[in-house]
């Protein structure tokens, strides 16, 4: 029950269709964008204002049994953050890792309407659809984790080529996923079976019958190529964080070759510098080969300083923070599939280390000639909140800003990278790509990024300021799927979005190879452990493989 | 085949059904691999093939009564009579309690704490009086764990603590953690070293290789030596024997040889698990030994992959931590006076709410605090209208203003729960009953009061009506 609305007199910022910032008339009909509507459509004058398509966030964690477990470790977070609830939404409280209800509405106050849970584990995915169900506003899918698979690992070892393809796609069926995620590839063994060790190569074995992370990725992304996923696989490559990974995230996505694929985080694996030593910046040539292969798209992972929440498939990454900050800290193993890390951590300005991961996000922002394909994100709670995108924008399109904020961070750290040098300012246009159009693209949701008839009415209208944070920071409208949820800055109803998926081709004859596997090492009957229909997924929409 | 053939005749002339892979929802093991032979007729489970002693009485017993559906004040009256009732009771109060949960599905768990939310009352789990001191201790420190599934296939030393998991989950060994044969661990129990440490030699006894009995009480004493003894240190400048001034054997009743050996043996492992339960939980101590359990554990990993556990009871008491955390941050004893929510154990849990005397109307859910609470909770609830829902009869439905029989979760209905590990399940109800579920009442009750609540904001607005409609489609 959506009824007909005509914007008019707003700024419209579509790059999609190659508007930039002409006065325009956007209406609306049953939910969708169309070339006109009747005259008793209700009108929204937008005098002043500007008018995006709603934000689409391609890498976050907002929903889960590790997101879950980062609430309960931290009621400290959230106590001076509530979310209070109004006639129409429910209560809340917020911290890095606000309550469901609280991420949906504050998702969407700032104009975001498409969100992706980035890293869930196959046998979490129901949990991970009982909490979208509650979380309001916002349509959301997820990444399915299986980069560190022991089924599909053996699978990969004994060539079977034929049945991994399947069962990569029965599993995505199974989980009502919406792509691939690795993880660490090939991790998750020695730090489960080994004593907490890692592997540190894209070459390494952990031992002979083990698969390297190259294998690995190689396998998957030829894979979801084939079959045509919307979104390619998301990776999160191996030696986060670690000094000098920069070789490793680019072997990573030469693997590729010329196949889509996307680098998740970035700026994690942007270090030069010797392991164990303090990093350098090599954002220059990491954005090089980004800005030289169209069959990349990557998100930032940008640091915002002040407290974050680690939480990562990437078990042994975790331990090694915890090292850093001595404090609490949770290690979550699920079987025969994934690990997780979770710690509260704090980016400090007089920190070297915390500096340059702040810098190196800017500078691959700012180097960036291709905003379509680097993403904005901070990886949400792992480098900072989703609520510190608008001071990110800010610092994007606030030179002035950007070299007052310098001069309160590590100077040394500064020295050891290009971003004081950097003049770049991004326009509304671009902020429109790295936060709307571009990510809708890399994740081939044709209907989201734009405001071309036929797209869905996911509108966000701002008002005109000149502190941009101030700006991003509270829509004045938002509209999801034809409804006017937020009008002159106040909640007018509640909506509950709905699931993204795809559902790849596959054989169910591969359930007759995984059936055993499941007999002998998982703990849950094999015909309990698939997603049941659609009985989770409230409302949802399957987006078409090629 | 023959012989099976004749069964089935046999069966269908019976009118039975069969429900594979259902789930039993008794304790937190929530085995999902029920073969159920239900009498469709006669509306009850006449055979739970795998299920423990525990497992086949939950089945066994769980028949449909001849009860009124809905009772106020005992007397029988429509479901929609006392949805009004229940509503407008829940509004009216100035602190209403809602209680319970542990069992029932987790969609039904959602809607009780929307309810908590728009009559701004306060929320509370059975998780307060069981590891309630556990979520404490993991606020603290953290906890290093995994999901069963590789407790099966990796665990070389399994140690359970404070807890007889032979009575209480008696599927616990056998399916889990004891015997079954996983990827690391082809030769079953031959793999595993098992440690009880309890203060009573209970039957779980009988699977443990080594047995620590500690003096009662003594427990945080032992785990903290532990973890010195782990990390090398001594435990006191005065060579060994000797803890904080008092001989360690005379003070907890273990010999630091035991306790020596014991270290030992968690750094020397390959995937260590600690399973701890109440008696570690709710003796002396508290969320103290809980803490210094999962600190242990924490430590253990700078050596090797080690994880602990708590073994929860009730079948979805993991879902109802998980749904209260997930819609409102914190995971039990959540106060939403405020309009939003706070958390506080101590002044929000149950005990509390009624042993003070703040709650002046109380939401009981699948749960019987009538008859398990200390008796100055228990006379304040006979105090003020108490609305419950409820597969059986008990002392709590017997006090209640309102009073629903609901469906049995996993035998009646379906719905999620999620296990000990946080592993959800579908479960695969059995046969249908005459009444409804809890979640199908509380939906109804969310909606009357979600009106209610709007019409004390803006009374009498038609629109406001029409909004409620839009937010809440049935």
């Amino acid at each position: 029950m959506s009824a007909s609305i005509r914007i008019v007199n707003g700024e419209v910022y579509d790059p999609k269709n190659n508007i930039n910032g002409e006065i325009k008339e956007i209406c609306i009909q049953d939910g969708k964008i169309v070339d006109s509507v009747s005259d008793e459509a209700t009108i929204i004058d937008a005098k002043g204002m500007v008018i995006m398509p709603g934000g689409v966030d391609i890498h976050c964690h907002i929903a889960g049994p590790k997101v879950n477990l980062a609430r309960k470790l931290t009621p400290e977070a959230r106590r001076h953050d509530v979310h209070p609830s109004t006639p129409f939404t429910r209560s809340g409280s917020g911290g890095n890792t606000p309550s469901t209800f609280a991420a949906g509405y504050r998702y969407a106050t700032l104009g975001y309407t498409t969100v992706m849970e980035a890293a869930v584990s196959p046998i979490g995915a129901r949990h991970v659809l009982e909490e979208f169900e509650d979380t309001p506003i916002i349509d959301k899918g997820f990444y399915v984790l299986l980069g560190n698979n022991i089924f599909l690992h053996n699978l990969i070892r004994e060539k079977r080529t034929e049945e991994f393809e399947q069962a990569v796609a029965w599993w995505v069926n199974a989980t009502k996923a919406y792509t691939v995620k690795l993880v660490n590839p090939g991790g998750d063994e020695p730090w489960k079976g080994k004593r907490n060790s890692n592997v540190s190569d894209i070459d390494e074995k952990s031992d002979d019958d083990a698969l390297s992370p190259r294998q690995i990725i190689e396998a998957f992304v030829k894979t979801v190529n084939k079959q045509g996923y919307p979104h390619p696989p998301h990776i999160h490559c191996n030696n986060l964080g670690h000094s000098g990974n920069y070789k490793t995230t680019l072997e990573t996505m030469k693997t590729a070759g010329d196949l889509r694929a996307h680098i998740a985080h970035i700026q994690f694996h942007s270090y030069g510098g010797e392991l164990g030593k303090n990093p350098i910046s090599k954002a220059a040539e990491i954005v090089e080969y980004v800005n030289k292969h169209p069959n990349i798209t990557c998100d930032v992972g940008q640091v915002m300083f002040g407290k974050s929440m680690i939480m990562t498939a990437d078990a042994p990454l975790a331990y090694v923070l915890k090292g850093h900050t001595k404090g609490k800290w949770v290690n979550a193993d699920t079987e025969c599939e994934s690990g997780c890390g979770i710690l509260p951590f704090n980016y400090q300005e007089h920190i070297y280390m915390h500096t340059l991961q702040w810098a190196i996000g800017l500078e691959l922002f700012l180097l960036s000639e291709d905003p379509w394909r680097i993403i904005l994100s901070t990886d949400h709670p792992n480098g900072g909140s989703f609520m510190a995108y608008p001071k990110l924008i800010k610092l994007l399109m606030d030179e002035k800003f950007r070299h007052e904020e310098m001069k309160r961070v590590n100077q040394k750290a500064l020295l050891k990278c290009s971003l004081p040098e950097l003049k770049r300012e991004y326009t509304l246009n671009e902020i429109a790509i790295i936060t709307r159009a571009g990510p809708a693209k890399a994740l081939g949701l044709e209907s989201k990024g734009h405001l071309g008839v036929g797209a869905d009415a996911d509108i966000t209208i701002y008002d005109v300021m000149d502190d941009k944070e101030m700006m991003f920071s509270t829509a004045r409208y938002v509209i999801k799927s034809g409804n006017t949820m937020i009008e002159n800055h106040e909640f007018k109803t509640d909506s509950t979005g709905k699931v993204l998926h795809i559902t790849p081709e596959y054989d169910n004859k591969i359930e007759e190879v995984l059936k055993p596997f499941f007999e002998s090492y998982y703990s849950i009957e094999f015909s309990n452990y698939a997603v049941d229909g659609d009985r989770y997924l409230h409302k949802h929409e399957v987006i078409k493989t090629n | 085949m023959v012989e099976e053939t004749n069964k089935k005749a046999e069966e269908e002339s019976k009118n039975i059904k069969i429900v594979e892979d259902a789930t039993c929802t008794f304790c937190g093991c929530v085995c999902d691999d029920m073969e159920l032979h239900v009498d469709l007729d006669e509306k009850r489970i006449t055979k739970a093939k795998n299920a423990c002693v525990l497992g086949r009485a939950w089945f066994a017993e769980h028949t449909i009564e001849d009860a009124p559906a809905a009772m106020i004040d005992g007397k029988e009256v429509t479901i929609e009579e006392a949805i009004e009732e229940a509503a407008q009771t829940l509004v009216k109060a100035k602190f209403p309690i809602t209680y319970g949960l542990s069992d029932t599905t987790s969609e039904a768990q959602r809607e009780a704490v929307a309810i908590t939310d728009y009559v701004k009352g306060n929320l509370d789990t059975t998780t307060s009086v069981c590891h309630g001191p556990s979520g404490l201790a993991f606020q603290g420190v953290g906890e290093s764990t995994s999901t069963l599934g590789e407790v099966k296939n990796r665990a070389d030393l399994v140690i359970y603590w404070g807890g007889n998991p032979a009575e209480s989950h008696p599927r616990h060994f056998g399916r889990y953690a004891v015997t079954p044969k996983g990827m690391f661990t082809p030769n079953g129990k031959k793999d595993r070293t098992v440690v009880l440490v309890d203060v009573r030699k209970t039957k779980s006894a009988g699977v443990a290789d080594i047995l620590i009995r500690p003096n009662p009480g003594k427990d945080f004493e032992v785990i903290w030596a532990l973890r010195a003894l782990v990390k090398g240190n001594k435990l006191s400048a005065n060579e060994g024997e000797w803890f904080w001034g008092v001989n360690i054997e005379e003070e907890t009743g273990v010999p630091l040889e035991t306790l020596t050996d014991l270290a030992e043996r968690m750094k020397k492992c390959r995937f260590g698990v600690l399973f701890f339960g109440m008696g570690l939980t709710m003796t002396r101590g508290r969320h103290f030994n809980s803490g210094a359990l999962l600190a242990l554990a924490t430590d253990l990993n700078k050596y090797t992959h080690f994880v602990a556990k708590p073994v929860r009871g009730h079948g979805n008491v993991t879902g109802a931590d998980n749904v209260v955390a997930w819609q409102t941050g914190y995971p039990f004893g959540v106060n939403f006076s405020r309009g939003y929510p706070r958390f506080n154990p101590g002044e929000f849990t149950t005990v509390d709410t009624l042993s003070n005397g703040d709650a002046d109307a109380a939401l009981i859910i699948a749960s019987d605090p009538g008859s398990n609470f200390p008796k100055k909770a228990i006379e304040h609830l006979k105090n003020i209208p108490v609305i419950t829902l409820d597969t059986k009869s008990t002392e709590t439905t017997n006090l209640s203003h309102v009073a629903f029989r609901t469906a049995t979760y996993g035998i009646n209905t379906s719905g999620t729960v999620y296990r000990m590990d946080d592993v959800s399940i579908t479960l695969r109800p059995a046969f249908e009953s005459p009444f409804p579920d809890d979640e199908t009442i509380l939906k109804k009750i969310k909606k009357r009061v979600h009106e209610l609540t709007l019409k004390k904001i803006h009374p009498g607005g038609a629109s406001c009506e029409a909004k409620v409609a839009a937010v809440n489609p049935l």
